[in-house]
């Protein structure tokens, strides 16, 4: 019973992993870059949340909503002034800048005087609930977490698989070029998967503030999204979900059966052995580089 | 604008091409060797830290900015080399033993990381070195026998045949000698064979193994002689520290250590040095300004971040060149004067091909 609790729990943290994992996978997707923002982002979204409810006083859905149109402008916003004038430059220099991104956020969240340095705690309707079932514990945050994303990843996954839209992202992510030729917009394209990269990373944030707390530097989760995002395979969308929850589940037992410590690390030591023997990823494609 | 007559075989071989750069690196030697005597204590120690950060960073840049390897754990290697210096020094090891030992291992682990590293490349290789970084930090916190743990690790002064670099002076003239003989190993390596082979791979993976390069080796050579340059620069550090914590060695410091060769300039070894000085300047630059800004700017926490996220996303959208670029454009610019052009370095504006073709 201890173990299936255990696996619970872990599923919840996995589903939060896999959540910010397929803002990865997305902007992977669709531009072929990484963001080291993502974490940020999140970090972005919950205090949107958080002053949307606490100090505008917004009711819960219309904070939500409120929060995830601000992340989409800023992903939009974000895309248009610092990613765009990059376009096509070698993959590492936005890796660079988005961490410079980052750094940026994280500082100015916490030179928000009286208010960023601390910890806050988001008041959601959901907030201290307990869904029991046959001896076993489900916290109703951690419920709302899995529901939610497995929701979204099938929303992504269908986007991608069945409307227009997706299969354009699919193919700009390609080959830009031949994309361009093709009629596809390149540039507005991008800047539609930036902003829901942004809205993703707004839903995981908020999803993640009733368990863990508000804080500026919540974002260094996002370093354990990388993890799942590659045990899954950095293009596969469920991949990213599957491997969050690998992830998720791996802690949750180490932190119970391992001496302490290993908790920390067992997201790195999982996905250094997935590179070690299947490079690709678990739902990954097998591809090779042309000259 | 320079022209240069080659008169002899002589003067292909020599690191210094032309009397300009015999005058002007001997100048900064002869500076660099009466600075004890020019700067205060504080700005030595600070001077130290540059050619400490120098030389780790000239191992980073073979990595990364030559062989176009990116390592984002580049601070566990620094690590490595740190407690090692430290555990070997305390045990009363001569200086120079214990730093060939630190830079030794600290290799060693480079190859451990490197080998599996290799099936990977691009942003897999930033995960896996992320990885590790992430492993042999929890390892320092852990292992307490050796690194004493988070309560942290004291280090005793540099000794060796009786005689102690205890004081600030004669410990930077060490850090002097040691990086004056890494930037000469960087540059030699560079011109020989296996640094050709490093730049081959950078630039075309696929075309270096056409032309009979053997990947595998040159990749973990490559990664060996990085780690090695960093736990070098670890072990001087840790002289210079005096005291060692694991959280010392975290993310924040590897990607100061990438920070500090993309704003220096990648692929320039004098972007390393322009890199160090930048990332040690700065917080001195920011603490002098803090005075002058109201409160609520100068004096909140986040500042440092602020700063240094913006300086980088800067550097990359208009300099992608660091540093060493600009110096290069300036010195076109006066070299070439007045035929100077705007668009002379312009980037060229291209469209993203995927790595991913099937």
């Amino acid at each position: 019973m201890q173990f299936v609790q255990l696996v619970i729990s872990g599923v919840a943290l996995g589903c939060i992993y896999g959540l910010i994992a397929l803002g990865f996978v997305l902007i992977y997707k669709a531009t072929e870059t990484v963001s080291f923002a993502q974490g940020e982002l999140m970090m972005l979204g919950a205090f949107g949340g958080l002053v949307c409810m606490t100090v505008l006083g917004f009711p819960f859905w219309l904070a939500v909503l409120a929060a995830m149109a601000g992340m989409a402008l800023f992903g939009l916003l974000l895309e248009r002034a610092l990613i765009r004038p990059i376009l096509g430059q070698p993959a590492f220099s936005i890796v660079m800048l988005t961490i410079g991104v980052g750094y940026v956020a994280r500082g100015l969240i916490t030179m928000l005087p009286g208010f960023g340095t601390d910890t806050h705690v988001l008041p959601v309707p959901y907030k201290d609930q307990l869904l029991q079932a046959g001896g076993l514990i489900v916290p109703m945050e951690q419920l709302m977490v899995m529901v939610l994303t497995a929701v979204l990843s099938g929303l992504l996954f269908a986007l991608f698989r069945y409307t227009k839209l997706g299969i354009a992202m699919q193919a700009s992510s390609q080959n830009q070029l031949a994309a361009y030729y093709m009629g596809i917009p390149v540039q507005r394209l991008n800047g539609l998967v930036w902003a829901l990269a942004a809205v993703m990373a707004a839903i995981a944030g908020l999803l993640l503030a009733p368990i863990t707390f508000v804080h500026a530097n919540m974002g260094f989760i996002g370093l354990k999204a990388f993890p799942a995002a590659v045990v899954g395979g950095f293009t596969s969308l469920p991949g990213a979900l599957v491997g969050g929850i690998i992830i998720g589940v791996v802690e949750s037992l180490a932190g119970f059966y391992l001496p302490e410590g290993f908790k920390d690390i067992a997201a790195y030591v999982v996905v250094l052995i997935m590179l070690m023997v299947k490079p690709n990823g678990l739902f990954g494609e097998r591809l090779s580089k042309k000259v | 604008m320079r022209f240069i007559f080659k008169t002899s075989y002589a003067q292909d071989l020599s690191l210094a091409k032309h009397e300009g750069h015999r005058f002007w690196y001997g100048l900064l030697g002869l500076l660099l060797l009466a600075a004890p005597w020019l700067l205060s204590e504080y700005l030595l120690a600070q001077l130290t830290f540059i050619l400490i950060y120098s030389v780790v960073g000239l191992g980073l840049m073979m990595l990364a900015g030559f062989t176009g390897l990116f390592s984002i754990g580049h601070a566990a290697f620094l690590g490595v080399g740190a407690y090692t210096q430290a555990v070997l020094t305390n045990m009363g090891w001569p200086f120079p033993l214990a730093m060939a030992a630190a830079g030794l291992l600290s290799a060693a682990v480079g190859v451990v990381v490197g080998l599996p590293a290799l099936r990977v490349k691009g942003i897999y290789l930033g995960i896996a070195t992320l990885s590790f970084g992430f492993i042999v930090e929890e390892v320092f916190a852990r292992w307490e026998s050796v690194t004493g743990g988070n309560t942290g690790k004291t280090v005793s002064a540099p000794q060796m045949l009786g005689w102690a670099a205890d004081t600030g002076s004669s410990f930077y003239f060490v850090c002097l000698v040691v990086t004056v003989l890494a930037t000469l190993a960087c540059l030699n390596l560079l011109r020989s064979p296996t640094g050709r082979a490093f730049v081959a791979i950078r630039d075309s993976e696929i075309s270096a193994q056409s032309m009979g390069i053997h990947l595998a080796y040159y990749k973990t050579l490559s990664f060996a002689f990085s780690a090695a340059l960093a736990g070098i620069g670890g072990a001087l550090y840790a002289h210079q520290i005096r005291f060692l914590t694991p959280d010392q060695f975290n993310i924040i410091q590897s990607i100061d250590l990438l920070l500090m060769v993309v704003i220096g300039g990648l692929g320039f070894i004098h972007g390393v040095f322009l890199g160090a000085i930048f990332l040690i300047g700065l917080p001195q630059a920011i603490s002098v300004v803090k005075d002058f800004l109201p409160e609520a700017i100068g004096g909140a926490p986040g500042l440092k971040a602020v700063v240094y996220g913006a300086v980088l996303v800067a550097f990359v959208l208009f300099e992608p060149m660091g540093l060493y670029g600009r110096w290069l454009k300036i010195r076109a610019y006066l070299q070439l004067f007045p035929f100077y052009r705007q668009g002379m370095f312009k980037r060229q504006k291209s469209f993203q091909k995927s790595d991913r073709l099937k």
